[in-house]
């Protein structure tokens, strides 16, 4: 009887559940429908399938390099954005110094600064200090957005190791460098590339930065906006769209199989995370 | 025997806390040494100290002679086993038997050998592959014992090692760390809260209060001499009668609030005894009940059973005294053909003089 209660109290919610995703993944669902259609309008009915979207896509040169300045972007903001997130996971969960939660608090808050703020303020920082936009200048703005999700993710990893780890590592014989390479970047190694995944697909499709800060060599946000100016290329951009969405798709798997295994890994029980 | 470990003078402040006052303490090679206290006496922030993971601010350590003034923990001759094990969790049983042996420059086949024999020692023989995240708290705990000794330590540092066990479990390794103690002839220093675990277990126990050392003794000197109140009544249960020490013709007596005068002897006391208010400390073996039937004691006190805990092979009265003020708690071993008093009966209560602990100055707290 119970289990039946329960049933009726569920179906409300189970139709507000299902009308929600509906509402979240449907103009996506949307992308790769127009991108196989073999029609320039955008509009039902579909008139075929086709993949010529796809091969248009490969013989435009300013896509390609669009595409590359985008991935050298992401690959670096990915980088320096763990590098700067193992540090300051590590501090805030190892070590008490003063007005620790005012620091961690301002280094978190480009989480919900609104980008376009951060944007501005950039590019008058920049165009003041006479610094040229460039890749640099997104890699830059794409650090500062990007650090606070790895801290998130890496946090999780540092906390739930034993301090006694470390400590055990050091009496055992090894140097505090020794402990940390052997111990500690072993165990939070999950995090750490979930985290370079998640700054990785963060920078790739981050766009008002961009935007602001990209000067001569757009990224590929950025060239897309732009085609959008030409309605029969609008095709192409859903074709390119679909494959960024796939492609996002599976490296937010990767970095969330990563986390979980690190989880498993400890025989740790899983508390959360970003899926 | 010259001391394998001296302290001398140590001091240790967290801030304003005082951690560690003044620690004077030896001890021996070879020797199971325990630190006792309740929870925050400053018996773990020694342990660390003596580990090299807290500095002194002031006095000194030496181990075999050697000052370890400004000798990081991992350049000591010491081991530790953690409260919480600290097992690595992504090695091995035997990569973290090994783990310290890496620096040591042993052939593989050597090492092996050594990390094989460690796991034998402590019973964990042919558990060398198993991930070490899927072992049982009893299990880590063997790996960390193994973990540390087979680095062959001058002194293995264990910090609450059985806190973590359930009490079947606890027991069991209770008498296997002595065993294992005894063959490998390491100096053990314990760090526990439980006077029951260090009793069993050690040589001898330094009672720690408040960052300071209380009493250093052999458990059998702790339980019948104890220095103060404090660690009377810290370790096992002891009963505080109110009265005087007074200086008779034969020399001095106890006068007992509601229990009368009987004899002192000079070993009744830790200092030497000296008219004036005093204390009278009684374990609860000292006092029995006497059932009906049973002949007069030579000191015999009349009253009523104020509550009971039956434990199965004993049972513990509360006994309102008839002119005594505070009850007296009172073992008695559970024989066959003998009653259990229920709350209310009447009680004759037998003692023993000779069980009296002396300790002087005024109330019985």
């Amino acid at each position: 009887m119970a289990v039946g209660q329960a049933r009726g109290q569920g179906r409300g919610l189970r139709i507000y559940a299902v009308l929600y995703l509906a509402f979240l993944y449907a103009p996506i669902v949307l992308l790769p429908v127009f991108a196989f259609n073999d029609s320039t309008i955008i509009a039902f009915p579909l008139s075929g399938f086709t993949t010529q979207w796809f091969v248009e896509l490969a013989d435009v040169p300013a896509l390609h390099s669009a595409v590359l300045t985008s991935l050298k972007i992401a690959v670096v903001t990915a980088l320096i954005s763990t590098l700067l997130g193992i540090c300051a996971a590590r501090a805030a969960t190892r070590y008490r110094f003063p007005a620790k939660g005012g620091i961690m608090g301002v280094i978190m808050l480009p989480l919900v600064l609104p980008e376009i703020i951060v944007a501005v303020s950039l590019l008058v920082v920049f165009l003041q200090i006479g610094l040229e936009l460039s890749s640099l200048t997104v890699i830059l703005g794409h650090v500062l957005i990007c650090t606070p999700f790895c801290i998130a993710i890496l946090n999780g990893s540092f906390q739930s190791l034993d301090v006694s780890l470390e400590e055990a590592a050091v009496d055992l014989g090894e140097s505090g460098w020794g402990a940390f390479r052997l111990v500690i970047l072993p165990l939070v190694m999950p995090g750490i590339i979930a985290s370079l995944l998640i700054a990785f697909t963060i920078s790739m499709d981050e766009f008002i930065i961009a935007f602001f800060l990209s000067g001569s060599d757009p990224t590929l946000p950025v060239y897309l906006w732009g085609q959008l100016r030409f309605p029969q290329r609008l095709p192409v951009v859903m074709a390119l769209g679909t494959i960024l969405v796939v492609a996002s798709v599976l490296i937010i798997i990767l970095a969330e199989w990563f986390r979980r295994r690190g989880v498993a890994k400890r025989g740790g029980s899983d508390s959360g995370g970003f899926l | 025997m010259s001391a394998l470990i001296a302290l001398n003078g140590a001091q240790k402040y967290f801030g304003a806390y005082h951690a560690l006052r003044d620690i004077d303490l030896e001890i021996g090679q070879g020797e199971f040494f325990s630190l006792l206290g309740p929870s925050g006496c400053g018996k773990t922030t020694l342990l660390r100290a003596i580990a090299g993971f807290e500095a002194l601010d002031a006095g000194s350590i030496h181990i075999d002679g050697h000052d370890m003034a400004g000798v990081p923990a991992n350049r000591r001759p010491t081991n530790m086993v953690f409260q919480s094990y600290a097992i690595f969790p992504h090695l091995s049983v035997a990569e973290n038997v090994a783990f310290g042996l890496r620096k040591r420059g042993l052939d593989a086949k050597t090492q092996a050998e050594r990390v094989g024999g460690a796991l034998e020692m402590v019973g964990l023989g042919g558990y060398g592959a198993r991930a070490a995240h899927a072992l049982s708290g009893g299990q880590r705990q063997r790996v960390a014992l193994a973990r540390a000794l087979v680095l062959e330590p001058k002194v293995l540092l264990l910090d609450e090692p059985l806190s973590a066990l359930d009490r079947k479990m606890r027991e069991q390794m209770q008498g296997e760390l002595r065993r294992l103690q005894r063959h490998v002839g390491i100096t053990f220093i314990l760090v526990t809260h439980d006077q029951e675990e260090a009793l069993i277990m050690s040589d001898r126990i330094a009672v720690m209060f408040e960052g300071g050392i209380a009493q250093i003794d052999s458990p059998e000197g702790l339980y019948r001499r104890p220095a103060s109140r404090e660690v009377g009544a810290f370790i096992g249960q002891m009963n505080f009668l109110a009265g005087q020490v007074r200086s008779g013709t034969d020399g001095f007596v106890a006068q007992i609030h509601g229990l009368g005068h009987v004899p002192l002897a000079a070993e009744q006391s830790a200092e030497p005894l000296a008219a004036g208010a005093a204390a009278f400390g009684m374990r609860p073996e000292s006092l029995s009940l006497l059932f009906d039937g049973q002949a007069q004691a030579a000191s015999e006190a009349t009253g009523r059973i104020a509550d009971r805990a039956y434990y199965g092979d004993m049972t513990y009265y509360e006994v309102a005294l008839d002119g005594v003020a505070e009850p007296v708690t009172i073992s008695m071993k559970n024989m066959v053909g003998q009653p259990v008093l229920s709350v209310g009966d009447a009680a004759r209560v037998a003692w023993d003089p000779r069980a009296l602990i002396v300790f002087p100055g005024p109330g019985t707290a």
